[in-house]
């Protein structure tokens, strides 16, 4: 019987298999940041262990650092897990790409950015987000603190084999509609738990029509439906993508990855557990107006009666998602005044993002009494944006063009929302509290944070 | 890490779904670069209203939490799983988990235990009624026992073998390290490797 993709890849990274207990799987890059990886590295040291392969071990700084200026950490707490990771990064023998680095930026920018994550790859990092690697057609998840001491020492983690899942996604996305209001679409179908223990291929026309970075925005998503990983099969886009890249094979090397990267598709007479399927064409620009990623309703609806959820859970869950969000049931979507927009994150950071924004931007201001930040997902990103002059679109319609980071995305630097606010931001979570305490996010595209940033309320470009 | 067989204590009724690991814990916690002192962190946001479950006299031994579905959603901070401890969590009963905390749980030897909606709905009841309700979680025979009422649980033999022994995952691996080395000398060429640092 042929084999899906995933279980392809799980297949070619088993070290070692037994009876009762989880396969060992090795791992072919390690990401790194400042957050979860203190403790891991302090572990090897209490163990006199070392890291295993340096030369598969990658970390940059992006959760604390600041994005106003490239030098001054100015929270002592913050500057400390920082230098923490630089010395981490100095005794251990890993590449960091530290604040004011040429390549320094999110981490799941980066990684696709170098060239490192590559087709039929294992990926892990202590970030949830990991998932964004699985575009290129790998299987890259988030680990917690002790699996990344784990990897540091071993290069490998034992785990069990998860299920498989297909998200066939038929028919065209519309003109005007994103990825990321596929996404979102699709997690309002399928509730924030409907992937859980899965491994999810995201399949059909409309994906294979996506851009590189399009994928990248729906495979990072995949946590916020439960899914463990989430994938699409390599093609000529993914491949275009890579060619030249730093880390990217050249010479013999490319043409032998090539013929391996073909290879890596789910075969015709292969089942999936489980399978799942949305129409592309009849989603429209989509927005969250609760307190998790699948509390989201298309930008022309309203905000939903609580009581017209039958399961109780939801109910109550809805219920409190509007006392937090201080919403009312029945008020148009496009009614909700923001304070505070952005663009920005590892879901919709990169270059396109910046430019879909930038056209609706063009021209117009952003609307009196709402703050717009602008934060390129790495510094290449910022450095491909000013080249075009994207910058001084954003500067001149009143928006903060600032530098590389997860900034407003979960507000661990001091960008952050005041108790109260709110806003429209093209990140990935709006739980509570993640933009800042008592803060309140509606999660969209990068048109409709440009569209909203303009009209001061949710609102999508052709409303312009 | 302690070996964990059996652990009887009292419960904290969290009668809410979709707990993600920014409410356990939220991200101005995360800066410390230490293992412990998290407890502080835990709920932070919802321990301003004083009646949130964790502030009420009649809970604050309570080591057993039992909470909504999807608990533990979000992001892979392990801070989320420390923090429990830290306060005295020695289990979690859920009707279902987010994956990455789950896996981080049992790692750290907080049990996450996954029971029906039926059968949480009766515990916080029984809690409620009665927080003295004394809730058994027995790994050892992988079931929750409480108020006459007994549930089985399902966990794989692999992780309860390593958690009523105590064992670390890191030393298990390494007693394999042939087999790694083995694989490694197979990987192709073509596979990337980071310019380390001179
Ligand atoms: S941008 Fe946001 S979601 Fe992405 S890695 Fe940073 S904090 Fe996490």
């Amino acid at each position: 019987m042929g084999r899906t993709l995933a279980e392809k890849i799980w297949d070619a990274h088993v070290v070692r298999s037994a009876e009762g207990e989880p396969d060992l799987l090795y791992i072919d890059l390690h990401l790194v940041h400042e957050v979860t990886s203190p403790q891991a590295f302090d572990g090897l040291r209490m163990a006199g262990r070392g890291v295993r392969r340096p030369d598969l071990t990658l970390a940059t700084e992006d959760h604390n650092t600041p994005t106003d200026n490239l030098i001054t950490i100015a929270d002592p707490v913050s500057r400390t897990q920082v230098e923490t990771l630089r010395r981490n990064a100095e005794e251990f023998g890993v590449r960091l790409h530290s604040l004011g680095d040429a390549q320094q930026g999110i981490v799941h920018v980066i990684g696709p950015q170098l060239g490192a994550t590559q087709p039929g790859m294992t990926i892990v990092c202590g970030d949830s987000h990991t998932s964004t690697h699985g575009a290129f057609g790998s299987i890259a998840f988030g680990i917690g603190t002790s699996e990344v001491e784990h990897v540091l020492a071993t290069q490998t983690l034992p785990q069990a084999t998860p299920k498989t899942m297909a998200v066939n996604v038929t028919g065209e996305l519309r003109p005007g509609v994103t990825a990321k209001d596929l996404i979102l679409a699709l997690i309002a179908q399928v509730g924030t738990g409907g992937g859980q223990g899965h491994i999810v291929e995201y399949r059909g026309e409309a994906i294979r029509n996506l851009s590189m970075e399009a994928r990248m925005t729906i495979c990072n998503m995949s946590i916020e439906w439960g899914a463990k990983a989430g994938l699409v099969a390599p093609d000529e886009t993914t491949f275009a993508y890579l060619k030249g890249r730093e880390y990217a094979p050249a010479g013999a090397d490319w043409d032998a990855a090539l013929e391996y990267w073909r290879g890596l598709v789910t075969d015709d007479d292969a089942t999936f557990d489980t399978e799942v399927t949305i129409d592309a064409g009849t989603i429209e620009p989509f927005v969250t107006w609760g307190t998790n990623p699948g509390q989201g309703a298309p930008l022309s609806a309203s905000v939903p009666d609580p009581a017209s959820f039958e399961d109780a859970s939801e109910r109550s869950a809805a219920e409190r998602a509007l006392a937090y969000m201080d919403l009312t049931a029945g008020t148009p979507l496009r009614d909700i005044a923001v304070d505070v927009v952005f663009l920005g994150s590892c879901t919709n950071g990169r270059l396109e993002d910046l430019r879909a924004a930038a056209s609706v931007l063009n021209g117009r201001k952003v609307a009196d009494g709402v703050r717009m930040l602008v934060v390129p997902g790495s510094a290449k990103v910022r450095e491909a944006a000013e080249a075009e002059g994207l910058h001084e679109v954003f500067t001149a319609a009143g928006a903060e063009w600032r530098f590389a980071g997860c900034s407003m995305c979960l507000g661990m630097n001091p960008d952050v929302l005041t108790p109260g606010q709110r806003s429209a931001s093209t990140s990935n979570r709006n739980f509570e509290g993640r933009q800042g305490r008592g803060g309140r996010t509606h999660l969209v595209s990068p048109q409709v944070a440009a569209a909203t940033a303009v009209a001061g309320h949710l609102a999508a470009p052709a409303d312009l | 890490m302690e070996k964990f067989t059996a652990h009887t204590g009292t419960g904290v009724p969290l009668r809410r779904s979709d707990v993600d690991t920014d409410q356990i814990i939220p991200a101005v916690y995360l800066k410390r670069v230490t293992r412990t002192g998290f407890a502080d962190g835990l709920f932070s946001a919802w321990r301003d209203d004083p009646d949130f479950v964790l502030n009420k006299p009649e809970y604050a031994g309570g080591t057993v939490l039992v909470a909504g579905p999807n608990f533990g959603t979000g992001s892979s901070r392990e801070h989320a799983v420390w923090a429990l401890q830290d306060h005295g969590f020695a289990a979690v009963i859920a009707p279902r988990f987010g994956d990455i905390f789950r896996g981080n749980a049992l790692k750290g030897g907080l049990l996450p235990v996954q029971l029906p909606q039926d059968a949480v709905d009766t515990l916080w009841q029984a809690v409620e009624a009665d927080p003295g309700t004394e809730i058994t979680v027995d790994l050892a025979a992988r079931q929750v026992r409480a108020a006459g009422h007994a549930w089985d649980f399902t966990i794989d033999d692999f992780t309860r073998w390593r958690l009523m022994e105590g064992l670390d995952d890191i030393g298990l691996t390494l007693r394999h390290e042939a087999d790694i080395t083995a694989y490694e000398a197979g990987r192709a060429s073509f596979r990337p490797r980071i310019a380390t640092p001179a």
